[in-house]
């Protein structure tokens, strides 16, 4: 069977192969044949060892949104961490979370606030900041969210559960290239003087993808 | 290293043609127009990495900002919505200010 052009081939973020697993019964895929080979033939030749496959998968299921709500937490509780973040993100987290992006994609940090809300999405496929997020939820990855949030981004939050008032612009950040997207989401009234790990659980992974707000302090 | 040919304001429309393989300039934003509002950097050409080829010269990435109410004809949000995406600067050509 011919291989599908699924659009895959430049989500170049680490860790991409989690999300192509086959049910055990299922013949594998051309993509899995090709990965296997290459994996076979790298590891024949000395270039990695299995236990460097081994790590980096360990590694990627390591990320998860608890890193990326850690970090907007502590973004809400001190303002110069929060200037320094949207300012340089590189910097600052390899420097407070020993978060290194690498050099193949940039990271932009953006606020949420009452005059402009941004949500994010990838139509292309799905880049999606993995370092910090993980793997990227399976809607944010359809079809259906790709191509309608891109034109209507208000029916879509209100699917969601936010509408967003009229007085807010809307601000959609199609993920094309080289840009990684995290959005720091407004911050919950009533949660003042709370400590960062009470705050990192309002903290949601749709929060920071700008399709929903940060949990109310009753809810959570 | 070459200088960027646009800057941040700069109004700019992305091109209105085909490609015969990889690239990241989405179909639904071709032809339309907008104004730069980053000067991201320059990058590898994604239309030769994803060919395994070196992708060099870099080329100059632009974040560009579109109305909303330019892309969609029935769009019906406020005038202030809008969109931004990434385009290479080889897929931007230069566009009447609209003021």
């Amino acid at each position: 069977m011919p291989a599908k052009h699924d659009h895959h081939d430049h989500d170049h973020d680490l860790g991409g192969h989690d999300d192509h697993i086959a049910p055990a019964e299922a013949p594998p895929s051309a993509h899995e044949i090709l990965e296997r080979a290459i994996s076979a033939l790298l590891i024949e030749k000395g270039v990695i060892a299995e236990a460097d496959i081994q790590r980096q998968i360990n590694f990627m299921a390591s990320r998860n949104p608890a890193l990326g709500a850690k970090i907007v937490a502590k973004a809400w509780a001190d303002p110069a961490f929060k200037k320094a973040l949207v300012a340089e993100p590189r910097e600052t987290l390899k420097a407070h979370f020993d978060i290194d992006i690498g050099t193949a994609t940039e990271l932009k940090v953006i606020e949420n606030g009452p005059r402009d809300h941004h949500v994010v999405t990838c139509t292309l496929c799905s880049c999606y900041p993995r370092l910090i997020l993980g793997p990227p939820p399976a809607w944010y990855k359809s079809f259906e969210y790709r191509s309608r949030v891109v034109a209507e981004p208000r029916a879509v939050l209100k699917e969601f559960g936010f509408e967003p008032p009229r007085s807010t612009a809307v601000h959609v950040h199609d993920s094309t290239a080289d840009l990684r997207y995290l959005i720091i989401p407004r911050r919950p009234k009533g949660t003042d003087g709370w400590s960062e790990a009470k705050l990192a659980a309002l903290v949601t992974r749709d929060s920071m993808i700008g399709t929903a707000e940060a949990l109310e302090p009753a809810a959570a | 290293m070459m200088e960027p040919r646009f800057k941040v304001g700069d109004p700019v429309a992305v091109a209105r043609r085909g490609h015969d393989g990889h690239h990241r300039a989405p179909f639904y934003l071709k032809g339309r127009a907008g104004e730069v509002a980053e000067v991201i950097g320059a990058f590898r050409n994604p239309e030769q990495l994803a060919y395994h080829k070196p992708g060099l010269p870099k080329c100059f990435l632009y974040l560009v900002r579109f109305r909303q109410s330019d892309l969609w004809k029935a769009y019906d949000g406020p005038a202030a919505d809008v969109l931004t995406a990434e385009i290479y600067e080889h897929w931007l050509e230069p566009a009447q200010s609209r003021g």
